[in-house]
């Protein structure tokens, strides 16, 4: 680890304030970014530490939704009563992320930023795009059992590992920034997260000097909520595939339906033709098979992770089937 | 005076691991401020350093020494003629070649921990890289047949005609199982605390066996064992991995005596990956032949392994095979094929660990063309005597194990037929396989003194990585000396007490447990005829090496077990989840009861997680580990282990010792990766061969449910 | 805007400067000069000597670093020291000692919950503070409705919670045993 100077901020402004200076970086609950700064692969000269900004509130909005702060720690947001009441597919998602002590300290803000775990990113020895630019990547090629299947490129076929923000995907959260001027800005959490393309080592929409301060939770959608992750061990480990889904029925007939996948893509991915294919359709398997179908249509394997793709597909059908029987 | 050997007592030194103050190797701070070290290795997997340029680290801050192969002290040379590979030099730094990936290509020692690390990132090193063999799978052809295998046992044995009664054999099994790369990994990294006095040299290190680490230490720093004390009061885990010294003990050692200052050094836990020892991969080739009654007429085990070139191993992964069942036709092989990657060491049960994980799956695949229950098959095919050596067996109690296991587990609810059992959406099966594994005796002392305050003090250089020795000796000694539990105070793990068995091939409670014994009736003899003189009254106990003892020869030695376990498979992921397990075992007499069950649960869970999780993945381009973190090389976590009991049966074996106990430290990970896999199989109907068993192997012979 | 800063950014390439700190570790105040870079655990284990948190990965996969803040149970390997400067940080030698054990630590011993004990004190530290979010109502994966109010505190529930603790020697059924004992005396 690089040495680094650290500061901790008093509030939001001077915070991004502080970041402005070359090379310096925030610092919330560090479990991502110390991890990364002990193996050299984050080398910040100066940090910023943002943890005790008053950014910690969930609160609940005039609309029916919900701001959830950015210094909010994920098991504040599982564990609130009112997320876990109308937005369970956050809470399952939360709860299937790391573990206790990992949710203890992680921010909401720093989960969404959370950046992928292929080895290859992990070994400063391997080529890897998204950590040396046109280095090539390793992965292709190497040991990809954890890798896309969806959306990837020939410069990068890296995961997002963050469960939370797969279940922040299907309700439609708006992420909330504040720059350097002072200016807040809205971005939906679609538009947030990149796909790599040629430019793997750029992975969100966040400008240079922006802070996260809060993610706004639209009214609950419609339908039943729910959260599966599918993953070799029984509990802290990453998801080889993960889905959220919001569904709801009336008399059989698949009214409306959200769909986003985990562990299948360099962002949480967000199969719009799957819910295409299920709105309107009956609640039956042959309905959920072909929004699985759909989902899929452009996935690819690389070897390894081939299994993903039916993987992803039985996940998605039998996660349907949960959320669709108990509407 | 009651019998305290065998009582399930607790632990004598668990309030000070509960609490936090038993003293680690990296953790004494009694010798004053150390300097911290921080290991670079190498990142390509063959080839030489054509320059290194240290002027980066040597100019950070509080920097006290870059090490490199250009000012490393000379060392004593790996000696392959020294039988046990712990005992050899481990000379580091000692030039610029590159063997494997990983391998230390420098030391950084800084006045933090901090610089230390921050420095080693600035040394860099430039290489000519060499094209390397990595690729296990496509080297099998290259295989040879090593002059013998671990612990000295034979390289091949064959018994009757294999190829012609196999070939005649009315229903026959003939498949190939794979076994990964695995590591022990325990929780305590690799770490050592070298002070020098003069020069003299105390060493904390995290170790098993400390007469081989002293000895290893010595040759390689080539000075006098006399000047070389080594401290080893508690183990954070071993499972082989601490049965010899490694990088960072001889890294400690050289930076302490040039800088003349307590250094430190752990490994991280990602340089544990390339340095410490790995778990041969294996492709193993079970050939059965049995006539339609199920009796085995012809039983072959081939196993191919990697091996490190510059330093041999091979597993005796087939030797399990020469005495589990009875077949006239018999033929086991070891054979090993180079690669380079860091070199194979014993990793918890070394030998019956992978060798059973094929060997049982193929008997429940031969019970299973039979339509036969496995249990009913192993009764059968029950030998009398070892049905290689044709010695008698000292205490055989198999089927004992698999009687009492399946009357405790409802064995009798197994699926008679594979899939047919559905618990929601959970596909659910059994499955078991027998445990068997070999009794050691290695020479071993003890002492003991007692004072006239009646306290009695045993001492040996033996550890406790964890395995309760410090409670099991106290047992023994008080029984021996008559005396109650408390006025025994139990020493272990210093250089300057007597020299042990050490903790290793399960042999350590056995044998220092018999030492100790030993020392104490040669005591109360003493104190029979003597009156306790001032400075206390002493006597040592010793026992000699199993080739010296006649028992050993005359009798098949081993301990014996069964495994039973219930899996849950998803219907539509094919996740699987152990559901409970039991395991029944005959081990002589215990010692105690509590640790004992600890012990074994411990090793069924090893044998879970080879089935199930733990798979070192090369990459073939580089001979690098690419999953070497506890992220990504995935163990068991307390939701993979639900109910997990073992049960001991009592017994006592007289012809291993006086005490009639034997070891079981590896014994509850004999097989039962086997018993998981086969209930994998009743579960599903699928029959994986290459392990571990993952989702994405079963997936796609799971039907859709549509 | 107000800032409060250590070490000095000009230099950072080449040195940096130690920060002054004070932690308060089981009760006591203990001022420190660190290097900023300096985590928690090895603030803890190098500096003030208390060796019995433990580091067994330094990268948030074992558990072994566990350590209670302001009676929240983490990581103290990925959270720099100077982060905490107004926390309460309880290690297992806060809990209790060799002769007054705190009865989680008691339970371990009665149960056998360890073998080599190197992930103990990390396990001892995590099952309080599990047991204190259990009590708060925090549901888990384990959790078949997480909007339900309660959640009863089964086994399963145990095992997941405490899923962020590694143990190699596998003490986990006798881990489970000894929470189970202490959150049944706990209710009781």
């Amino acid at each position: 680890m690089r040495p680094f100077t650290y500061e901790r901020a008093i509030d939001p402004e001077a915070a991004v304030a502080a970041v402005s200076k070359a090379g310096a970086k925030f610092i919330s609950g560090g479990t991502n970014l110390l991890d990364l700064m002990k193996l050299e692969i984050e080398r910040p000269i100066h940090l910023v530490d943002i943890s005790r900004l008053p950014l910690k509130d969930i609160k609940e909005e005039p609309d029916g939704g919900m701001r959830i702060g950015a210094q909010a720690t994920n098991s504040d947001v599982a564990a609130d009563i009112r997320v876990r009441t109308r937005y369970p597919v956050l809470s399952q998602a939360l709860l299937a992320g790391a573990s206790g002590q990992l949710r203890n300290k992680a921010s909401v803000g720093g989960n969404l930023l959370q950046r992928t775990r292929c080895p290859y990113f992990y070994d400063t020895a391997a080529s890897c795009n998204k950590r040396d630019p046109s280095s090539g990547c390793a992965a292709i090629g190497g040991i990809n059992r954890g890798h896309a299947i969806l959306g990837a490129s020939d410069a990068c076929i890296a995961t997002h590992p963050s469960d939370m923000a797969v279940a922040m995907v299907v309700l439609d959260a708006e992420i909330e920034l504040l720059d350097a001027d002072r200016a807040t800005r809205r971005i939906a959490i679609g538009d947030f997260h990149r796909l790599p393309g040629t430019t793997p080592h750029i992975e969100t929409a966040l400008k240079t000097g922006e802070m996260i301060t809060g993610v706004v939770l639209p009214a609950p959608p419609e339908g039943r909520q729910f959260y599966r992750k599918v993953r070799d061990r029984a509990s802290y480990a990453f998801a080889l595939v993960s889905v959220a889904v919001v569904v709801a029925t009336e008399r059989g007939t698949i009214t409306s339906a959200r769909v986003a996948f985990g562990g299948v893509a360099h962002k949480p991915w967000r199969a719009k033709e799957a819910e295409a294919a299920l709105t309107g359709g009956t609640a039956t398997m042959a309905t959920y098979w072909a929004a699985a179908e759909a989902a899929m249509a452009g996935a690819t394997g690389r070897g390894h992770n081939d299994f993903k793709i039916e993987l992803a597909k039985r996940t998605l059908c039998r996660t349907l089937a949960h959320a669709a029987q108990e509407n | 005076m009651a019998t305290m050997t065998g009582q399930p007592i607790n632990r004598i030194d668990g309030p000070l691991k509960v609490s936090g103050k038993a003293t680690y190797a990296y953790e004494h701070w009694d010798v004053g401020e150390p300097l911290y070290g921080f290991i670079v290795g190498a990142t390509i997997g063959k080839g030489r350093i054509v320059q290194i340029d240290t002027t980066g680290a040597e100019r950070s801050p509080g920097v006290r020494m870059v090490m490199t192969y250009r000012n490393a002290p000379a060392q004593g040379p790996r000696d392959a003629s020294i039988p046990s590979q712990y005992s050899r030099a481990y000379p580091m730094l000692s030039g610029p070649d590159i063997h494997h990936y990983g391998e230390p290509v420098a030391l950084v020692v800084a006045t933090t921990y901090e610089q230390a690390r921050a420095a080693a990132s600035l040394v860099e090193v430039e290489y000519a890289v060499l094209s390397g063999h990595f690729d296990f799978a496509k080297r099998l052809d290259k295989a040879y047949a090593p002059k013998a295998v671990n612990a000295g046992l034979a390289t091949d044995s064959a018994v009757g005609n294999f190829d012609t009664a196999f070939k005649s054999a009315d229903v026959k099994i003939d498949q190939v199982y794979t076994t990964p790369y695995q590591f022990s990994q325990p929780m305590e990294p690799h770490c050592c605390l070298a002070v020098p006095n003069g020069d003299d040299l105390t060493v904390y290190v995290s170790a098993q066996i400390l007469a081989e680490a002293h000895t290893a230490i010595a040759s390689t720093l080539k000075i006098d064992p006399l000047r070389i004390r080594l401290v080893t009061p508690y183990v954070g885990g071993g499972f082989g991995s601490k049965l010899g010294i490694h990088g960072e003990t001889i890294l400690a050692a050289l930076a302490a005596r040039a800088l003349k200052e307590p250094v430190k050094i752990a490994m991280t836990r990602q340089q544990i990956f390339h340095l410490v020892s790995v778990r041969p991969a294996t492709s193993q080739r079970v050939r059965l032949g049995a006539g339609r009654d199920g009796r085995l007429v012809a039983l072959g085990h081939d196993v191919t392994m990697f091996t490190s070139p510059i330093s041999e191993y091979a597993e005796q992964s087939a030797t399990s095979a020469r005495g589990l069942y009875a077949a006239p036709n018999r033929l086991t092989r070891h054979r090993l094929t180079a690669l380079d990657l860091p070199r194979g060491e014993d990793v918890r049960a070394p030998g019956e660990a992978p060798g059973l994980h094929a060997f049982e799956s193929a008997m429940d695949e031969l019970a299973h063309a039979l339509n036969m229950d496995p249990i009913e098959l192993r009764i059968l095919n029950e030998p009398k005597v070892h049905p290689e050596e044709g010695i008698p067996f000292s205490d055989r109690r198999l089927v004992e194990c698999m009687r009492e296991g399946a009357r405790r587990f409802g064995w009798e609810r197994r699926p008679a037929k594979p899939a047919s059992v559905r618990d929601g959406r959970w596909l659910v099966g059994y499955g078991m396989a027998a445990a068997i594994r070999g009794q050691f005796q290695m020479t071993s002392k003890a002492k003991v003194r007692m004072g006239p305050d009646g306290i009695a003090v045993v001492q040996s250089d033996m550890t406790d990585i964890g395995t309760g020795t410090y409670t099991i000796v106290a047992q023994v000694a008080a029984d021996a000396l008559g005396v109650p539990l408390d006025r025994v105070r139990v020493e272990l793990g210093r250089s300057d007490y007597p020299a042990g068995a050490g903790s290793g091939g399960s042999w350590g409670a056995s044998n220092t447990c018999t030492s100790v014994h030993r020392a104490c009736m040669a005591l109360r003899e003493k104190l029979r005829i003597g009156k306790i003189p001032a400075e206390g009254m002493e006597a040592e106990g010793e026992i000699a090496a199993m080739s010296e003892e006649p028992n050993y020869k005359n009798y098949s030695i081993f301990t014996y077990g069964a495994h039973f376990a219930e899996v849950g498979v998803d219907v539509d992921t094919a996740e699987i989840r152990l559901r409970r397990m039991l395991g029944v075992f005959a081990a002589g007499r215990i010692l105690n009861a509590k640790t004992a069950r600890s012990q074994l649960i411990g090793g069924m869970t090893w044998g879970v997680s080879s089935a199930l999780l733990e798979d070192g993945t090369v990459d073939a381009r580089t001979g690098a580990f690419v999953n070497r973190d506890l992220a990504e090389y995935l163990v068991p976590v307390h939701a993979d282990i639900p109910e997990i009991d073992a049960i001991l049966l009592d017994g006592f074996d007289g012809k291993a010792n006086e005490l009639g106990a034997k070891g079981l430290g590896e014994l509850g990970n004999c097989g039962a990766n086997a018993a998981v896999a086969n209930a994998v199989f009743n579960a599903t109907g699928v029959r994986v061969r290459d392990f571990p068993i993952t989702l994405d192997k079963v997936l796609p012979a799971l039907p859709r449910e549509v | 805007m107000s800032l409060s800063t250590v070490g000095d950014t000009k230099n950072a390439e080449n040195a940096t400067e130690n920060a002054k700190v004070a932690l308060t570790v089981n009760g006591r105040v203990r001022q420190l000069e660190l290097d900023p870079r300096t985590s928690l655990l090895d603030a803890l284990r190098e500096h003030l000597h208390l060796t019995g948190t433990k580091k067994g990965c330094d990268h948030g996969q074992c558990g072994a670093c566990t350590v209670l803040i302001n009676g929240r149970r983490i990581n103290s390997c990925l959270t720099l020291a100077v982060m905490h400067a107004d926390d309460e940080i309880v290690t297992i030698e806060g809990l209790g000692s060799p002769d007054a054990l705190h009865p989680m630590q008691a339970a371990f011993v009665l149960r056998d919950g360890f073998q080599c004990g190197y992930c103990t004190p990390g396990q001892i530290c995590s099952a309080i503070g599990m047991l204190a979010e259990a009590k708060a109502g925090w549901p888990s994966h384990a959790t078949a409705d997480v909007a339900a109010q309660t959640t009863a505190l089964t086994d399963a529930e145990i095992r997941e919670r405490m899923s962020g603790n590694i143990c190699r020697c596998a003490a986990y059924p006798n881990i489970i045993a000894a929470i189970r004992d202490v959150a049944e005396g706990d209710r009781g």
